[in-house]
């Protein structure tokens, strides 16, 4: 019958104001500034530079290969690497980024940066509010600003983390028992009179 | 009755009497106390009904609406009225100076008009016309000149083809609107608006006396109000405005304050249009029953008036807009054939005799015209749920 639509309509708008008042699925805006929707675990918006302990620059994981450099689409990465070396987590000296200076305003989140990295050193942050009032100055974000610790990617992405932790620790363990490896060959070596043993440590990686 | 009901009657013949008598001499103060109310109450209401409009409106799709400025947006329509006046009043070089600057202040001025006749309260009416009705549509035809003065003198097509949509959709539906009032008239034998409302007075008991609650009545109020919001231009029959397709009609080369004007002129003539409908069909200022007539007359008019726009508020919430084919159809192949049944179904509650009778002819007369109508204008269509080939 003619008009049955529209009563089947109105029904349901006035459903919806008034549920508004009672229901929050009838409501359904989230007051931003004031609240703020939580983000599912796998949210990413910016890549951060991630430390160990409590130093943000002796823990500082990145080792200058600049492979996210060449990788990033937008070009939005820029890094200088050093010309001394820094003990990193397994005690090895490596390089570390001089500069390392990623543009807000040209960074598309692809994650590829984090996709590409071998040492577990650049990840996603959740923070998607980077509004600055200095278009050159405040968008291009430096190391230090980028430097945030271990416990921050743990709280972001807890399964993330965890995996990217027991690589680490697997990593570590391997160096850990190599080294204890060459200790022993070499006691063994100094007990038994033999050719020079284990060569001296070249860089890896 | 209260003293309250009186109260803005006794105010005026209080100031009339300031003064030794010599306002009272002049018919100008008299009218200009009338008058100046309406020109401070409308635009007030005008206000109230944008917020009330955009919470509904926000309420019904899942939203708060504006809630920013002032406790729960309340200072809303100040900050748009602001807005307005400090914006740039652009002019388009083609357009026609002249034309372009009286279609909207002639707009307002239909608007103002038309509430000389409507009667807000018990002895609250600026002018008695013994042809109140009358006068109210002739004057409120002169809005469809001034919408076409728009959209010429805007020069540009988008205008013209909003102000050609609104010309042809406002005297399409004039021909319904005006018959369905018609059989007030034939019912209460008058075109004044005043003795419509005394024709409905509450008779002593729990009887409803107003019009609607009768066969002829409910469907005339209907018939009314789909009418009056295609010549307010309400959604659902926005078309001249029609934002998704030609932006804004008739009113796209309008800015700032004279884009206003057109948002004043609309609502007010949609408030005037309410006011009628209240009016003729609602029992105008009458309470329902003789006991509730402790609330004051004006109070009850303000109450009804408001409850007939929330009804608009909620069919714009819940309607889509019209094609132009729909509107036209509606028009011609339902609202008009359906209003001269409603006269004929007026006058047999005149002739016939017995209520339930009545009752039952007249209620059959409605129904069975409005369900053959209806079948007539779904012409056998099957309205079912939109398959799409290729998209999903």
């Amino acid at each position: 019958m003619l008009g049955e639509g529209i009563i089947k309509g109105m029904v349901e708008t006035a459903r919806n104001f008034l549920g508004s008042y009672v229901r929050d699925d009838r409501l359904t805006t989230v007051e931003y500034p004031e609240e703020r929707a939580p983000q599912i675990e796998n949210a990413r918006q910016f890549p951060f530079l991630v430390y160990d302990g409590d130093d943000w620059h002796e823990g500082m994981r990145c080792v200058a290969c600049q492979i996210c450099e060449k990788e990033c689409p937008p070009k939005c990465i820029y890094i200088v690497k050093s010309k001394d070396k820094k003990p990193d987590y397994k005690g090895q000296a490596q390089f570390y980024p001089a500069v390392f200076d990623i543009d807000v305003s040209v960074c598309m989140s692809c994650q590829i940066c984090v996709e590409v990295c071998p040492f577990e050193a650049i990840k996603m942050d959740t923070d998607y509010e980077w509004s600055a009032t200095d278009r050159f100055g405040k968008l291009l974000v430096h190391k230090q600003q980028l430097a945030r610790p271990n416990s921050h990617y743990q709280k972001l992405h807890p399964t993330d983390a965890a995996v990217s932790d027991a690589a680490l620790a697997r990593e570590l363990a391997k160096a850990q028992a190599k080294a204890k490896a060459a200790v022993e060959a070499k006691a063994a070596a100094e007990s038994k009179p033999c050719p020079p043993a284990v060569s001296p440590p070249t860089k890896t990686d | 009755m209260s003293g309250l009901d009186q109260i803005f009657v006794q105010l005026k013949h209080w100031l009339l009497a300031q003064g030794d008598g010599i306002l009272s001499e002049s018919a100008i103060v008299s009218l200009l106390l009338s008058i100046v109310p309406v020109l401070v109450i409308f635009p007030t209401l005008f206000a109230v009904m944008t917020w009330m409009e955009r919470k509904g409106l926000g309420r019904m799709q899942n939203r708060y609406g504006p809630n920013r400025v002032g406790p729960f947006g309340w200072l809303q329509p100040a900050a748009d009225g602001i807005k307005a006046l400090i914006k740039e009043d652009i002019v388009p070089r083609a357009a026609d100076r002249v034309g372009h600057l009286l279609a909207p202040v002639l707009l307002v001025m239909v608007a103002f008009t038309v509430y000389a006749v409507l009667p807000f309260g018990r002895n609250m009416v600026v002018v008695d016309l013994d042809s109140g009705l009358l006068f109210f549509f002739a004057v409120g035809a002169v809005a469809e000149l001034a919408v076409f003065m728009a959209g010429w003198s805007s020069r540009n097509k988008y205008a013209l083809l909003g102000a050609m949509r609104a010309v042809a959709q406002m005297i399409s539906y004039e021909i319904p609107l005006v018959l369905a009032t018609l059989p007030v008239v034939m019912i209460t034998g008058t075109l004044s608006l005043p003795q419509m409302v005394l024709a409905q007075s509450p008779t002593p008991g729990w009887s409803l006396d107003w019009f609607v609650f009768t066969p002829w009545g409910a469907a005339g109020f209907v018939l009314f109000l789909i009418a009056a919001s295609a010549e307010a231009n309400r959604c659902p029959f926005d078309l001249p405005e029609g934002e998704s397709e030609i932006i804004a009609g008739y009113f796209i080369e309008y800015s700032g304050f004279k884009f206003a004007l057109f948002f004043l002129a609309e609502y007010l003539s949609l408030f005037a249009i309410s006011g009628l409908g209240v009016t003729l069909f609602l029992g105008g200022w009458n309470a329902p029953y003789v006991t509730w007539e402790f609330i004051p007359s004006w109070l009850w008019f303000f109450l009804k008036l408001i409850a007939v726009l929330a009804l608009f508020i909620w069919t714009r919430g819940t309607l889509p807009r019209l094609r132009q084919d729909q509107l036209m159809n509606f028009a011609w192949k339902f609202m008009l054939p359906m209003a001269l049944i409603n006269i004929v179904t007026a006058a047999l509650w005149h002739w016939v005799s017995g209520a339930f009778t009545r009752w039952l002819v007249c209620s059959a007369l409605v129904l069975g015209s409005y369900w053959l109508l209806g079948r007539g204008l779904m012409q056998g269509r099957q309205l079912s749920k939109r398959t799409y080939r290729f998209a999903e």
